[in-house]
């Protein structure tokens, strides 16, 4: 038997607030929604004009003015949550032999919004295809491969273990987790720093999603813009954040008498080999990963209480995701909560497969599923219950969370009470 | 209707030790497209360092690069995919299709899932990236093009990769900047032994743009000499920074037993691996490199004295030649093995180089050869480094490589020919 992997810690920096995992969850429980008209930039010309923003503020969130300075926001988000996860852990780091402490952060767009603002100085607003290399700002390498996200986390735990970025499009928060989960299984770390982050809420992403009609153009109702597995659902929010987890051996844990949320039970990945961006309609690939991954968890499917649906609200991946779960877990799908926390804190790319992590240790901590918000119209394509508007107090012992993201990734995580699974 | 059972998984997990063996390489490199044309020109010594010509660099600091030479893409890439592909998913593209064929294998014909795609990157498709950028910020967002949402993006030529050969099985993506060429090989191991039977897998790169050239600028590790032949010296006392580069490899990965049944050409082992991440700036502590090596050694159960050559890291910048120098020479002894970098002729490739540092390992194993360092007419004596100048005949059974990524990443893998007994299992 591997060893079995328990998170023992969680940060999170989401929308709705300026960071921190209790306003998450009290907003996700509460069915608020945090989608607003985009104020991080002046986003009148353009076709989608809300997103799930966080009201961040690096100083008061405990960065230097220097790491201000040098990282780009979703690098402060990943900085902000690791400090709160490892906090929450209980973990001193200083007794942690740092050789064995690694840091996995997951990220689609790395330093986007930093790279954004950079090309537009350097290049005068784009007046010509040679830009002016004296106007870069020091760090800018920093920005340009986003492995300096992982670099800063593992400087501010005081990892030396294995360290790296995942960059799988929406789903690299799930794969960065299941990465970690990997590394601590396979015995090259004893405890991983692991998440992910993103703030993509600048011109060029709302531009490029703009290009595909990919996010929705619900600008005047902002606060019920995101409608996931609603009929009217026209598109995805764009959002942001991080969450970040302390993963440890279950016995270790226990060893120390840790506070476990919830043991990562099995994980998996699969590709559609179809489309960059599109999906076909039948979502065997996603189901595989569900398969593969309940598998990996021991767990028949029958044991899911709940399912975290990625959930964007776009037309063709709230279809393909509804017709995996039919696929994975046959008549079981008909009776298992299902929810988005998309329709509440937007899609933030590839933070999101944290955030979800996170809901979803949470949901088995505390007995309760958060709603799927401004569902109100059901669409006949999408039968199954997915908790519309309010939460649901349930026992949660075990939790099936899945994401779906450009370039093909399909990937599926099983989260369980710890005393639940058999050894 | 129930899948709700616990039937025997169709992709059971494999020991943990389960053999992963390379049986296809794909190559662009500044030196040669192709892996035979590179191979020829790195035994040759023919650097393919040279001023710049995809962009006017006359007026920046440093204005030499590593260029795949020929490389015209229609010729290698169906029309359809090049308004939506960058220069380096291109040649990832072309490194892919010549590894798939090397290895004689038909993706179509693996079973559902049997195949995936992990690569490393380290910027994306940063030119493309450059073009979308300019067009918003000179013209308006409605300006920028529907391929830009993945184009440039870090996981795009995994995803590319993946559809154009059908590979369905798990895939990922590594940032870990110069590093990642090693770590992308780690995670295809892990898939096989995971129960997948084929992995394309390594990292092929590059941001040669005048918007990546500012970039990289930044970073303060680019070489600002002219003289191609002086720049880019690791090692060396004159060392003065590096040349970028673009390209790399794209490896076929297979569970052993997988390459066994269909007979396939093995030509080495990933026998061993291992990252670390060095001490937060400022603070006290040896940096992580030696260690990486010495675990990678420590896994693939061989003695330093068993290891045949070292594909160094090659820095370039003398703060880092020396810690890598001292780790060789803590493991090795003084010059007590056979250190190479024949990186000096492709400049250094971000997430493609140790991938093409890998494919030369092999390759130096088929040929019984050690391929050399130009440029670097003797090493500086305090180092006491064996470095090979000249291409040096002789078996190479194990080679250990090693790559580090600016910001602390460091990795090292044991590659060894497949005829080598291993007794540790």
């Amino acid at each position: 038997m591997s060893r079995r992997v328990v998170i023992t810690g969680i940060g999170v920096v989401a929308p709705g607030s300026g960071g921190g995992t209790k306003p998450f969850w009290s907003l996700l429980t509460e069915g608020r929604t945090a989608t607003r008209a985009i104020s991080l930039f002046d986003a009148s010309s353009f076709r989608s004009r809300v997103a799930a923003e966080v009201d961040f503020d690096p100083a008061a969130s405990g960065l230097r003015p220097q790491e201000i300075r040098r990282m780009d926001r979703a690098a402060q988000f990943a900085v902000v949550a690791a400090r709160e996860a490892v906090a929450d852990s209980g973990l001193e780091p200083e007794a942690l032999d740092p050789h064995r402490l690694g840091v996995t952060i997951g990220s689609a767009v790395g330093a986007t919004m930093g790279l954004d603002t950079e090309y537009n100085v350097v290049s005068d607003g784009g007046s010509g295809w040679l830009v002016d290399h004296a106007y870069a700002v020091p760090h800018l390498f920093g920005h340009f491969v986003p492995s300096s996200f992982a670099a800063e986390v593992a400087w501010t735990v005081g990892a030396q273990g294995p360290t790296a970025v995942v960059s799988t499009g929406c789903t690299s928060g799930l794969d960065s987790v299941g990465h970690a989960v990997e590394l601590i299984r396979e015995g090259s770390a004893d405890v991983m720093v692991a998440g992910a982050t993103d703030a993509p809420i600048s011109p060029i992403s709302v531009a490029c999603f703009d290009a595909i009609k990919a996010t929705t153009p619900r600008n005047d109702d902002a606060e019920h813009a995101s409608r996931p597995f609603d009929r009217t659902r026209n598109g995805f929010v764009l959002g942001e954040g991080s969450a970040v987890f302390v993963l440890e051996e279950l016995a270790a844990a226990r060893a120390r008498g840790a506070h476990v949320y919830a043991e990562i039970s099995g994980f998996a990945s699969r590709s559609n080999a179809y489309h960059m961006t599109g999906l076909r309609t039948d979502g065997v690939e996603m189901a595989e990963a569900i398969r593969v991954a309940l598998d990996e968890a021991r767990t028949d499917a029958t044991a899911v209480d709940y399912i975290n649906a990625h959930g964007s609200g776009t037309k063709q991946n709230d279809r393909h995701e509804t017709a995996a779960f039919k696929r994975s877990l046959g008549q079981h799908a008909y009776a298992t909560p299902v929810s988005s926390i998309k329709s509440m804190i937007g899609h933030s790319l590839g933070a999101i497969g944290a955030l979800e992590i996170a809901a979803c240790a949470l949901a088995v901590e505390h007995g309760v599923i958060p709603p799927t918000a401004n569902l109100h119209e059901p669409d006949p394509e999408c039968d199954l219950d997915y908790t519309p508007l309010t939460a649901r107090e349930a026992r949660v012992d075990t939790v099936l969370s899945v994401g779906s993201g450009f370039g093909g990734f399909q990937s599926a995580m099983v989260l369980a009470r710890p005393e639940r699974r058999a050894v | 209707m129930t899948t709700a059972t616990r039937e025997a998984p169709a992709s059971a997990g494999r020991p943990a030790t389960a053999r992963a063996v390379f049986t296809g390489i794909g190559v662009t490199a500044p030196n040669g497209l192709g892996t035979e044309a590179w191979w020829a020109a790195t035994l040759a010594g023919r650097p393919g360092i040279r001023p710049v010509t995809r962009f006017d660099a006359s007026g920046y600091p440093a204005t030499l690069a590593g260029e795949v030479p020929g490389f015209e893409p229609k010729d290698h890439i169906p029309s359809r995919l090049l308004p939506q592909t960058d220069h380096m998913t291109r040649l990832a593209l072309t490194a892919a299709d010549e590894a798939l064929a090397d290895a004689g294998v038909d993706t179509a014909a693996l079973p559902d899932f049997a195949g995936g795609v992990v690569t490393a990157a380290s910027a994306g498709g940063f030119e493309f990236g450059q073009r979308e950028l300019q067009a918003l910020w000179s013209k308006g967002g409605q300006y920028v093009s529907a391929y830009q949402s993945f184009a440039w993006f870090y996981a795009v030529n995994t995803g590319q990769i993946s559809i154009r050969n059908g590979l369905r099985g798990p895939s990922g993506v590594l940032v870990s900047e110069q590093a990642g060429g090693l770590d992308a090989l780690a995670q295809a191991r892990r898939q096989l032994r995971r129960g997948s039977a084929l992995m394309v897998t390594g990292g092929v790169d590059g941001a040669i743009c005048p918007w990546g050239w500012t970039a990289l600028l930044s970073g303060g590790r680019i070489s600002t000499a002219t003289d191609p032949a002086r720049a880019y010296l690791p090692f060396s006392a004159d060392a003065r920074g590096h040349v970028p580069g673009e390209g790399g490899a794209i490896l076929i990965l297979e569970d052993a037993g997988s390459a066994r049944d269909r007979d396939a050409r093995v030509y080495g082992e990933l026998a061993a691996y291992a990252a670390t991440f060095d001490p937060a700036p400022g603070h006290d502590g040896e940096p992580g490199l030696g260690r990486a090596a010495e675990l990678a050694l420590a896994e693939a159960g061989i003695a330093p004295a068993g290891v045949d050559v070292v594909f160094a890291d090659a820095a370039g910048v003398p703060e880092l030649d020396r810690q890598e120098a001292d780790a060789l020479r803590r493991l090795f002894g003084p010059r007590g093995v056979p250190v190479t970098a024949p990186k000096t002729m492709t400049g250094r490739l971000s997430a493609g180089g140790a991938s093409l540092d890998v494919a030369a390992a092999l390759l130096a194993v088929r040929d019984a050869v050690i391929p050399p360092t130009v440029h670097v007419a003797e090493p500086a004596a305090e180092y006491a480094l064996d470095l090979v100048t000249d291409a040096r005949p002789g078996p190479v059974r194990t080679a250990l490589v090693l790559a580090r990524g600016q910001g602390g990443f460091n990795a090292a893998a044991v590659i060894t020919g497949d005829a080598r007994p291993r007794t540790h299992h």
